[in-house]
């Protein structure tokens, strides 16, 4: 007998979960499941294909900018789907589509959040970004600031984003491959956290974004050819999939309505806020930045990374209706378990599975295995990129910046990022065995709350206010930090679903618009009272920054390759 | 950048040009994705009950199934309008103030 008992995923699938959600697919306990023998051997395939890239981007890879950049040379397209790949995780993929599956258009709702935050990087970031970065954003940060304090302050948002990011990526790939392919949990994240050091190590930056592109081009066909077979089933007609739908959910009518999502206008709008500016925050997107050749790419990357996600999340929406039609009640599909005590009906291994099941549905065996190895694909890419982006923080900005001052050279610089990736890598290995029976449905929401109250008003701060000063920012910067973290943690998320208090000190589950204000204040309030000689000087450099940032004169071409 | 460049991109009337108009686009534009965004989910929180009238008599598919997919839709058509805009008018213009600074 398949089971699965995701108690806490339950709990909080049935409370207001905000951001949670997401990762819920990736959190409670599992039982192993039979070995799948198709996933897995698809998985070898995507494997050995992405280890050949890796072979053929090693041998192009030799400069800092080729590891941390990939050269400088991913044009546009590339780039927009290399953006997406990191966007489109397994958690996005296989918890939305079974938010939609239960809740219906609340799903709809909570994917709309994480697109909304692309159109403003575009219109306010990604240009100033292209045009004063080289590596990390730490670059943009410091652009007239000292050093050594910003460079650490933002080396360290940068590793506490990636830190709580792998978590929460370490631990879902344990449980899903559990599910998905029969292996168990601590061989599957030895697989990736193995693969991973391998793809960074060696193929750096191109390595990297080549995995991700393939794992999104895999992922959108996939998915478009689950879209398509669910309205083929219904004539082609949204009326009529909305009908079949309807009539055989249990909630009915009520899955075509706003449910219980957004019943806290506090709350909602707080995960909006962490949502939009966070994206603008997390260090392995911000980092894509620099892998195009000049601010125009850097323009059009956004633009097509916007299609597809967008895309992406409305073929999850179809997909989410579609398990509801075809997967919903089906014989064969669904078990009894028993949760808190009450028996419970769900999908076989939970209903976080019902994309999964939907491929089986649509596509047979053949097709389930393809999908179960996309999704392992996809947490595979996106360790990469983050463990990419935390090595650059080390080496980059840590080691380079602050211990030499800037005077190291190149070849040791690469050598410490290396040294930098294996360092994470074991340190992922360990975190994910450590957090093996927790639950890291959290981990996500905090990640996008610390990227949007730390690195988020550093940076825009640094490139729209002339009067940002070095004390404002590290400290306004550590403020937000530490404020998200901390109000996370005596929220209803930590406080009372992981640590079984009671009730919560602060009542929020998003702490974004908060810890967001608060850090802009301090920032704001420390630089203004700043009166220091160096804040003046860090003041009258704003100008050759500012038409650097707008004209692209003095920017970091492409290399040539 | 030394200061002689940045003296003459600043006088650059075409910078000034470009500032203005690059500047202004951008925050028109966050500010309209602002506005529908949180627009809608102030309708959730207070007139939720909108968003769940079915499209006509009789029809399973509510107002929000459109306005949902139109939200999609609008961040992606802004951010093709800015695309547009920005590598037909504000890469020309770029290009020139470039151009003389360099001279």
């Amino acid at each position: 007998m398949r089971s699965f008992t995701p108690r806490l995923a339950a709990a909080t699938l049935l409370t207001l979960p905000g951001l949670a959600l997401a990762a819920d697919a990736l959190s409670g306990e599992v039982k192993r499941q039979p070995l799948n023998w198709h996933a897995i051997i698809m998985f070898f395939i995507f494997v050995a294909g992405t280890l050949a890239i890796t072979y053929w981007a090693a041998r192009r890879t030799r400069s800092a900018s080729d590891f941390y950049a990939a050269g400088g040379g991913i044009s546009g397209l590339q780039n927009g789907l290399a953006i997406a790949g990191d966007y489109m995780s397994a958690a996005s993929f296989l918890g939305i589509s079974a938010m939609v599956y239960e809740k219906g258009y609340d799903g709809l709702i909570y994917s709309m959040g994480f697109l909304v935050g692309w159109p403003i990087i575009l219109f306010l970031v990604a240009e100033r970004l292209r045009n004063l970065g080289k590596y990390t954003f730490a670059d943009v940060a410091s652009y007239r600031l000292q050093q050594t304090p910003v460079r650490s302050f933002a080396a360290t948002g940068t590793l506490v984003t990636v830190a709580i990011y792998l978590i929460a990526q370490m631990v879902g790939a344990g449980k899903l491959i559990q599910l998905l392919f029969g292996m168990n949990y601590i061989s599957a994240v030895l697989i990736v956290g193995v693969l991973m050091m391998l793809y960074v190590v060696f193929g750096g930056m191109l390595a990297t974004t080549w995995v991700q592109i393939i794992k999104a081009v895999m992922l959108l066909s996939g998915a478009t050819f689950m879209a398509f077979m669910v309205l083929r089933h219904a004539d082609f007609s949204f009326e009529h999939m909305f009908q079949m739908a309807t009539s055989v959910h249990s909630k009915g009518l009520a899955i075509m309505s706003p449910g219980g999502l957004v019943s806290n206008p506090v709350d909602a709008i707080s995960l909006g806020v962490a949502l939009m500016f966070g994206t603008a925050g997390l260090p392995h997107i911000l980092m894509r930045f620099f892998t195009v050749a000049d601010a125009r790419e850097a323009r059009k990357s956004v633009f097509y990374a916007t299609g597809f996600i967008g895309y992406f999340y409305i073929l999850t929406f179809i997909i989410g209706f579609g398990a509801i039609m075809l997967v919903l009640n089906q014989p064969g599909m669904m078990e009894t378990v028993v949760k808190n005590g009450k028996q419970v009906t769900q999908l076989i291994g939970g209903n976080n599975m019902a994309a999964i099941h939907l491929a089986d549905a649509v596509g047979g065996d053949l097709f389930l295995g393809f999908i179960s190895a996309v999704a392992f694909a996809t947490i595979l890419a996106v360790v990469a990129g983050l463990t990419l982006s935390g090595a650059s923080a080390v080496s980059h900005d840590l080691y380079a910046n602050v211990f030499r001052r800037g005077r190291s050279n190149e070849k040791d610089e690469i050598r410490v990022s290396k040294i930098a990736t294996l360092a994470l890598g074991v340190v992922a290995i360990l975190l994910g065995i450590a957090f093996e029976n927790q639950n890291v449905a959290f981990m996500v929401g905090l990640a996008f709350s610390v990227a949007a109250s730390a690195n988020f008003p550093v940076l825009f701060l640094s490139m729209f206010w002339r009067g940002l000063t070095t004390r404002g920012a590290v400290i306004g910067g550590f403020i937000g930090l530490a404020s998200a973290v901390l109000l996370i943690v005596v929220g209803p998320t930590v406080w009372v679903d992981v640590l079984k208090h009671k009730e919560a000190l602060f009542p929020y589950k998003n702490p974004a618009i908060f810890s967001m204000t608060l850090a802009f204040v301090f920032t704001w309030l420390i630089s203004t009272l700043d009166t220091s000689k160096s804040a003046s000087d860090e003041k009258a450099k704003f100008d050759a920054q500012f038409v650097r940032s707008m004209t692209g004169i003095g920017a970091t071409g492409a290399s040539k390759h | 950048m030394n200061d002689d460049i940045l003296k003459r991109v600043q006088a650059n009337p075409k910078f000034i040009e470009l500032v203005h108009k690059k500047t202004s686009l951008g925050w028109k534009l966050t500010l309209i994705m602002l506005v529908i965004y949180y627009g809608f989910i102030l309708m959730l929180a207070f007139a939720p009950k909108v968003l769940g009238t079915p499209i006509s008599a009789g029809a399973t598919t509510t107002v929000g199934i459109p306005v949902g997919i139109f939200i999609i839709l609008s961040a992606f058509l802004l951010t093709g309008f800015y695309v547009r805009k920005a590598n037909n008018e504000f890469d020309a213009l770029n290009r020139q103030i470039v151009k003389e600074a360099k001279q």
